[in-house]
């Protein structure tokens, strides 16, 4: 009997070792992301123990705290309404969003890269000082990226090809955080309960989530680039060029923009059909590709994707099974297609950065009160979803078309832009969405320009809405 | 010492405390200053001021471990000395978290005193335990009560199923009201059946250790053999229906089961008795709806449905996110938010620990669980006598085993069940039921280390 009891002896042992694991698991190695979860709030209720760090812009806060004389001890405090999509808010009835969130184990001093602040507090009773979170993001970027917006919805995005970093990120509107992070329940409720139900939805951030866009002709970019990498096609392949396209298996037909052919011959080649954004030609091109290698370019630029900037960016889609009518459609970014503007400027980031995508990041470096670096995201390369000279193809293709084709208002006298417009159509009288995304110099790019307006009543084009705000942020590259 | 490897120089460091009384006093005295520091630590951190409340709070369970202690020096000089010393500490912490949780109740306005109720249980408790060693002068006359003890303990786990007196509280049926009191009739019935498994096994062991035919050459036991083990899981399921109780099913048949193995030594028993576990749980999740609930919510717990579910997972992601708020080190007692975990002082008693003593706190806590079953079984192994060996590791593994289904839900390591944390937990059955295990270990070893030293 000895020898059973020793057996159950190591045994329960076992047991315990399992239980061991298990408690290491949830208080070491998954304590960052428990503390993180937005439904939890006991960071937030420590906000009245521990000073939470700032959110720095070019060594600015923008969100930062301060001492007050009320329960709480702190009080959260915005800069303003221009970064309210980039910090969030931080609140103690509503919890918590973007960088505020994401990086709440930061700011609150809780991560276990501060460990030893910690023992320190726990010895020396002094509570722990929360870390200074830097960003990527350019002041004078994203204040001229809300500036050009004006009273517009959307988004404006730029990103630095050669890093990934992120210089400027505006959705419109955007809203008075402050309001938020009221330390009265009722003020707080209130304003949130408000924002939550204007129609103008401002709590959504439009660069990286909410209900994402038709693309349009920058769709092109996606199916040019899977033709080009198909090797079966160049920019003088030949397409037919009329004036109108029965789609297939069905009795509606679909015309270019301007209601006539593309080009002056029979046939139109891709360039002309690219630079001058012909959907009847592209249609043709989708239709030969095929809904596969479609899918297979798309997903290859992160289409379906979800990515940590590090707020999640909603994966963007690429419709399935569809039938070859649905294909011609989805071409020119019609039908099912749906992006977000991160979406877009990854992909011309990929063009413009040589076929290499990477990681689009926020977050410069984090800094603890004692000025000890705590972390500093290095770039990291998403992908490679095209070729060098693809990249180069398309990168001439799109100069042209600012330079003599449809996004023409994107040009900056003195420096070479390339560009690609689009207008998106949402259904049979609703209006349109404009798109603008380029980057310059053309040569040797230095800052990738995505830009998203919803539109209005009136009808006008990307390039008439979008392309000069995406043309007043690449100016600053000059 | 030199040429030894850890295992077998931690078990002889264990062993090597000497089993003195005296030794016992100072543990003890150490256990109460502990207590004392946390205590008034909590006190400080929550209301800024330190007062002579505490000591209504630390006086009694000091006073009542050294009766407990003088209880032992006359009546069980040569019982194993470190089990009190730890049950007293654990008891001890469980007394400051249920106060320091009163006291966050207090500040948000609601008046509570689960301390104070505690701090009398666990007096109650200790005094019955210490009754039971005084008059108990050797457990071998527990051998002769082995089916009485069975039908008693079988009645005890149908009190609650009775109209007037059985009371339903948060979907499981394991209570019974008197006026006022709410009694778990369970935990004594599983001290019942502990000393009916050791009595019926000690009985049947050779029959049972009997191998029958070969098949597949692995040696299964006659058919017969297995009418027991078959019968037992049957009675757990019914508990599992009845009581809709999936942690003292869980229990009691597992229970069961460990005392069958190190009866006959057959692991046989212990492949098909597991078999049998994950056979019924799966079925029960299946057919009963509130078991299929549990495991999703175990499988599932940050999906917002079952987050906000009635029934949800809600009580274990607020636990999880507290934990994890503790991290390594522990907010502080006093330091963090256990009260925003429902149940904390019950159910949920070992997250609030997690808590505000950190994955240091856990490590601390789960070893003297594991040193409590570690010395059981010991003495389990030192007793020449089967009945009294099997007696010992049945009661060792309860404490063992409780931890497990307990902890081990609070972890997300198994489905949460509705078990009592041994000692630490809120509530005066529990407490009963370990203290009176505690009495009949240390019981047992004084009879074990007497036939040594003869």
């Amino acid at each position: 009997m000895s020898k059973s009891i020793r057996r159950l002896t190591s045994f329960i042992l076992l047991m315990f070792i399992a239980l061991f694991a298990f408690a290491t698991n949830i208080q070491v190695f998954q304590a960052d992301a428990l503390v993180g979860d937005g439904r939890n709030v006991r960071a937030s209720y420590d906000s009245y123990k521990t000073l939470r760090g700032s959110i720095l812009v070019e060594s600015t806060p923008v969100a930062s705290s301060y001492e007050v004389d009320d329960n709480f001890r702190y009080q959260r405090e915005y800069e303003s309404e221009i970064y309210s999509h980039l910090t969030g808010y931080f609140s103690l009835f509503q919890g918590s969003t973007a960088i505020e969130r994401e990086m709440s184990n930061f700011l609150s001093g809780q991560s276990s890269a501060q460990f030893f602040d910690q023992i320190n507090a726990v010895l020396s009773g002094t509570p722990i000082s929360g870390a200074n979170v830097e960003l990527t993001i350019d002041d004078g970027l994203q204040r001229a990226a809300w500036d050009a917006l004006g009273s517009s919805r959307g988004a404006v995005i730029a990103i630095d090809p050669r890093t990934g970093d992120i210089k400027a990120l505006v959705s419109k509107p955007g809203f008075d955080a402050n309001l938020l992070a009221s330390h009265s329940f009722s003020s707080s409720s209130s304003a949130y309960e408000e924002l939550l139900t204007d129609e103008a939805a401002p709590l959504i951030n439009r660069a990286i989530t909410g209900d994402q866009y038709h693309p349009g002709s920058v769709f092109k970019m996606v199916v040019a680039a899977a033709a080009l990498e198909s090797g079966n096609f160049t920019p003088e392949s030949e397409f037919e060029d009329s004036d109108s396209l029965r789609l297939p298996g069905s009795i509606s037909s679909i015309s270019n923009a301007s209601d006539t052919t593309c080009g002056d011959g029979e046939t139109v080649t891709l360039r002309t059909a690219f630079v001058k954004s012909c959907n009847i030609p592209f249609a043709e091109l989708g239709m030969q590709l095929g809904e596969n290698e479609l899918r297979v370019q798309s997903e290859l630029f992160g289409i379906g994707r979800s990515v940590e900037i590090p707020m999640s960016v909603s994966p963007s889609t690429f419709p399935q099974d569809m039938t070859e009518a649905q294909v011609a459609l989805s071409s020119f970014g019609q039908f099912n297609v749906r992006m977000t503007p991160m979406q877009v400027a990854m992909i011309t980031s990929a063009i413009a950065n040589q076929g290499v995508i990477y990681t689009p990041q926020l977050i410069d470096r984090v800094v603890s009160n004692n000025l000890e670096l705590l972390s500093e995201p290095s770039p990291q390369v998403f992908g490679s979803p095209i070729s060098q000279s693809t990249a180069g193809i398309l990168t001439q293709m799109m100069f042209e078309s600012v330079e003599i084709g449809s996004s023409g208002n994107a040009k900056i006298p003195g420096m070479a832009v390339a560009g690609k417009t689009g207008t998106a159509e949402n259904g049979f009288g609703d209006p349109f969405t404009y798109w603008f995304t380029g980057f310059a110099p053309a040569e040797n790019p230095d800052l990738v320009v995505t830009v998203v307006v919803e539109g209005d009543s009136q009808a006008r084009t990307g390039n008439t809405v979008a392309a000069p705000i995406g043309k007043r942020l690449l100016e600053s590259v000059r | 010492m030199s040429n030894m490897s850890l295992t077998q120089a931690l078990p002889r460091l264990i062993n090597s405390v000497p089993r003195s009384r005296s030794m016992e006093a100072v543990l003890l005295f150490w256990v109460a200053g502990m207590h004392a520091f946390q205590l008034a630590q909590i006190q400080l951190s929550a209301t800024d001021n330190l007062d002579e409340q505490i000591l209504l709070y630390w006086t009694p369970l000091f006073l009542a471990s050294f009766v407990f202690h003088m209880v032992l020096r006359f009546k069980a000089k040569a019982a194993d000395s470190l089990l009190l010393p730890l049950a007293t500490l654990l008891n001890g912490l469980g007394i400051s978290m249920i106060y320091r949780l009163d006291l966050a109740e207090a500040a948000r306005g609601n008046e509570q005193l689960l301390g104070m109720r505690q701090v009398w249980l666990t007096l109650f408790a200790m005094a019955v335990a210490a009754l039971v060693l005084w008059v108990l002068k050797n457990h071998m006359t527990l051998k002769r009560f082995t089916y009485i003890a069975m039908a008693a303990g079988i009645l005890t786990l149908l009190l609650p199923m009775l109209p007037v007196i059985g009371a339903e509280i948060n979907g499981a049926r394991l209570w019974i009201r008197l006026g006022e009191l709410t009694f778990q009739p369970g935990e004594i019935a599983k001290l019942l059946l502990v000393i009916f498994f050791a009595g019926y096994l000690t009985k049947h062991r050779d029959s049972l250790s009997l191998i029958g035919k070969k098949i597949w050459g692995v040696r299964i036991p006659r058919a017969r053999d297995l009418g027991p083990l078959l019968l037992v899981w049957v009675a757990s399921l019914g508990v599992l229906v009845l009581q809709r109780d999936l942690g003292t099913s869980l229990l009691y048949f597992g229970i069961f089961l460990a005392l069958l193995y190190v009866a006959t030594g057959r692991g046989f028993y212990a492949a098909i008795g597991i078999g049998m576990i994950i056979t019924g749980g799966l079925v029960a999740s299946q057919l009963l709806s509130y078991v299929g609930n549990r495991f999703d919510s175990w499988l599932n717990p940050f999906v917002q449905e079952n987050y906000t579910g009635v029934g949800g997972s809600y009580q274990l992601v607020q636990g999880l996110f507290g934990m994890a708020h503790g991290g390594i080190l522990g907010a502080g007692l006093g330091g963090g938010y256990p009260q925003l975990v429902p149940l904390a002082a019950n159910d949920f008693i070992f997250a609030a620990v997690a808590e505000e003593l950190g994955l240091v706190g856990v490590f601390a806590v789960l070893s003297i669980y594991l040193l409590i079953t570690y010395r059981g079984l010991r003495i389990a192994i030192s007793h020449r006598d089967d009945f009294s060996r099997l007696l010992a590791a049945g009661l060792s593994f309860v404490i063992a085993l409780q931890v497990f289904i307990v902890v081990g839900g609070v972890l997300r390591l198994v489905p949460l069940t509705g078990l009592t944390t041994p000692f630490l937990a809120a509530g005066g059955s529990s407490l009963l039921a370990n203290w009176l295990v505690i009495a009949l270990l240390l019981r047992i070893s004084d009879s074990a280390n007497k036939q040594v030293i003869q």
